[in-house]
């Protein structure tokens, strides 16, 4: 096939569940490729010489390769070439903001002026990983013989999992040490089972387990043991313990019943189910719910709230929609489940009854003035314009900052003014020698992939730091 | 691991149970908590420590069957295992020389003030005990906590053991009889904690309180146990449980701790349910 028949092949649509439907369960949304679909998909890359994509993706999968083999129908080929560089494919496929990576930078989608026209590299990769792991094919890579050296993970979010998978290729034993009962960190509590099924998320870390990771559970380092005793057993410590600490609004009423974190929203949902109604742990079940925020957090809160019932859920933004940080994606899916939008709309009080229940709020319109340091135009008040918007449950999604609790355990990390650990750009390596960092315990609130782009970063740094020990001794 | 060692029953649906938990018996320190999952399904809930022998690397955790959760906990038995248990978390009590020290607690809360009342002894404080029960069958530990105390006051509102009364009006009295006190630590159940405070504030005795709020991680992650204190939010997971009482608010804290009482209640019932179809099934085979 020539590159101008490939040129004209249309992007092949992804079936997904219909959003009448969808709204009353937490099945995944997008169904995936058949193999047909897939092939037909492959054959609209380009195979480009200079491969920009490649350059989009944070831990640089070699992207024209895969789609390559998925093209000569071998996928084995295919899914071993994607975890020479990631170890989570059907995460990534599914998670990654690819309109702003990987298919931001396809020269399909440039020619024809629209980055909706790329080639559908997530859904290719997530092609594969699916492929994989139905089939039972995960193969268990050939590890050098054990270099003596030990390594310490804190947290089993994206960072830790990319961090302990490429060291212990590399022969160094790691231990990942995660607070909650569950592995996967955001991918576990935070991304709901509609966007990432947690079957999915245990599966990349019985992987993990295979090659020979040593995970446990209930550890916080810092409380369980000291940092001081992980550094006394191990030879280097990788701190990704990622932004879990919640922002409230600082506005009178969030103590009221029915007033939820994002985090507490999502975690009471996902990590414990409270999804299903004979779950131990407990949900308000809301008819009116606002969200206040504009990202995909504030977006898996609101298609959450739908399926535990809600008849009208609303998100409250405060800027307009091209500001709106959140996936076009995620926002096109919540728009297609009804859920509804305010933009340019300011919480400023939320309202309660007598009995101390959450009735609703008071929102301040807004309206854009010039660029903030964010490079976002700033939202303004438009003086003596509020009014009142009812609800029964209210979600505040409007960030994170990183948990402090392992940096208040560590006198001499250095971190900066909103509590994140500062790092060497280059080699994740913090303040404390033989510390190193990343995700978004360094970054803030940031994305999946770019969590791993960093693990992969400091897993470099930490097997060279390792062997120049070994090496000097 | 996680392994219970010994049961004893305190009283009536309250029991003390001995487990394995090295970690948290090495590193726990008087005023903080662990979380626990009882089975793979369950939810989490908080228990204060209340006692630990690092030595034997076991953990004391003294639980009132009130819900599901504590209801299906009361079944285990020595050799059963707790299925998840994460600590130790929060930040310890402050425990210093003040003087003179007022232990105040009220029913379950004897349990998580015991190990503060034997810090505040250990630190060669003198410590006053006032212990609080609706009536004596409801009175737990007070042979431990006699031990720690230089001296120990019982009430019970129906008088039907020590001074019939409420612990404010012992508390009065102390004070009245001339005794000084230089701080207090109230443990027990909100409404309790809220009018000791009122009082010990009235008396100009700092006070400090531990509170028991809806907790989820336990980790700071959530703010599901938030606070308002001094008029800030605070996780009392990670920044308490304990907190200058004077500056709690307690009406809020209350009313948050009634969130989930329609579900509570229908998963208790639930689990009743099920126990008694198991019962029955059991004994007409």
């Amino acid at each position: 096939m020539n590159a101008a028949t490939r040129f004209k092949l249309p992007p092949v649509v992804m079936p997904e569940q219909d959003p009448a439907e969808r709204v009353h369960n937490v099945r995944e949304v997008p169904l995936g490729f058949t193999p047909e679909m897939a092939l037909q998909e492959a054959q609209r890359c380009l195979q480009c010489t200079n491969q920009p994509c490649v350059e989009g993706c944070p831990v640089g999968v070699r992207i024209p390769e895969f789609i390559q083999a998925i093209e000569s129908g071998d996928y084995l080929a295919g899914i071993g070439i994607i975890k020479q560089t990631n170890l989570l494919p059907a995460v990534c496929g599914r998670v990654c903001p690819q309109e702003d990576q990987c298919q931001k930078n396809c020269t399909v989608g440039k020619a024809h002026r629209d980055v909706g026209q790329a080639v559908q590299i997530g859904q290719l990769e997530r092609f594969l990983a699916d492929w994989e792991r139905e089939n039972h094919t995960a193969v268990i890579p050939q590890i050098p013989s054990t270099s003596g050296k030990r390594v310490a993970v804190i947290g089993s979010g994206p960072a830790g999992l990319t961090v302990a998978g490429d060291l212990i290729k590399l022969g160094h034993a790691v231990t990942v040490f995660e607070a909650l009962h569950m592995p996967g960190g955001v991918l576990g509590y935070g991304i709901p089972e509609f966007r990432l099924p947690k079957e999915i998320v245990y599966q990349e870390v019985a992987y993990l387990t295979r090659l020979g990771v040593d995970f446990q559970y209930n550890m916080v380092i810092g409380k369980s043991l000291t940092v001081d005793e992980v550094r006394k057993d191990y030879d280097v410590i990788f701190i990704g313990s990622g932004a879990g600490l919640p922002n409230f609004l600082h506005i009178p009423g969030e103590n009221l019943l029915g007033v939820y974190s994002a985090n507490e929203y999502l975690t009471r949902t996902n990590l414990m189910h409270a999804y299903d109604e004979s779950s131990d742990t407990p949900i308000l079940r809301g008819k009116s719910v606002a969200v206040l925020g504009g990202g995909n957090v504030a977006m898996d809160s609101a298609r959450t709230a739908l399926r535990l019932g809600a008849l009208r859920v609303m998100v409250i933004y405060r800027r307009s929609e091209e500001e709106m940080p959140a996936r076009k994606e995620e926002y096109h899916h919540a728009i297609q489940e009804g859920v509804e939008f305010h933009f340019l709309q300011n919480p400023v009080e939320i309202l309660g009854n007598g009995e101390g229940w959450v009735t609703g709020l008071t929102v301040q319109q807004m309206q854009l003035g010039e660029p903030d340091a964010s490079g976002r135009r700033r939202p303004l008040p438009i003086a003596g314009q509020t009014s009142n918007v009812p609800a029964d449950v209210v979600v505040v999604a409007i960030g994170n900052d990183p948990n402090p609790l392992i940096p208040a355990a560590l006198p001499g990390l250095q971190v900066n003014k909103h509590g994140g650990i500062i790092t060497d750009e280059d080699t994740m390596e913090t303040s404390v020698p033989g510390v190193f960092a990343g995700g978004d315990i360094v970054l803030g609130a940031a994305t999946v992939i770019l969590a791993m782009g960093q693990g992969r970063k400091a897993a470099h740094a930490i097997h060279a730091w390792l062997t120049r020990t070994t090496e000097t001794s | 691991m996680n392994t219970i060692r010994k049961r004893e029953e305190l009283g009536p649906n309250v029991i003390r149970y001995v487990v394995d938990a090295p970690l948290v018996a090495t590193h726990r320190k008087p005023g903080q908590f662990v979380i626990i999952r009882v089975t793979d399904h369950g939810e989490r809930i908080p228990l204060t420590i209340a006692d630990a022998n690092p030595e034997m690397g076991t953990i004391s955790l003294i639980v009132q069957s009130v819900g599901k959760t504590t209801r299906e906990m009361a079944m285990l038995r020595p050799g059963n295992v707790i299925h998840d248990i994460v600590g130790s978390l929060g930040k310890p009590t402050h425990i210093q020389r003040f003087g003179t020290v007022l232990c105040v607690g009220g029913g379950i809360g004897i349990a998580p003030l015991y190990p503060i009342a034997k810090g505040m002894k250990e630190a060669r404080n003198r410590v006053i005990t006032v212990l609080g029960a609706r009536t004596h069958d409801l009175l737990i530990l007070e042979d431990d906590m006699r031990n720690v105390s230089d001296e120990l006051i019982v009430t019970t509102d129906d008088g039907s053991y020590g001074t019939k009364g409420l612990v404010t009006d012992a508390i009065r009295s102390l004070v009245s009889d001339g005794n000084h006190i230089d701080q207090a630590v109230v443990i027990g159940p909100p409404l309790m904690m809220k009018f000791t405070s009122l009082l010990t504030r009235e008396l100009g005795i700092p006070t400090m309180a531990s509170l028991n709020p809806i907790m989820i991680d336990g980790t700071g992650m959530c703010g599901g146990c938030r606070v308002t204190v001094g008029g800030e939010i605070k996780f009392a997971c990670v920044d308490g449980p304990e907190f200058d009482a004077h500056e709690v608010d307690w009406d809020s804290m209350i009313r948050r701790l009634g969130t989930y009482r329609t579900a509570e209640q229908v998963a208790a019932d639930r689990y009743d349910h099920e126990c008694r179809v198991g019962l029955d099934a059991g004994e007409s085979r």
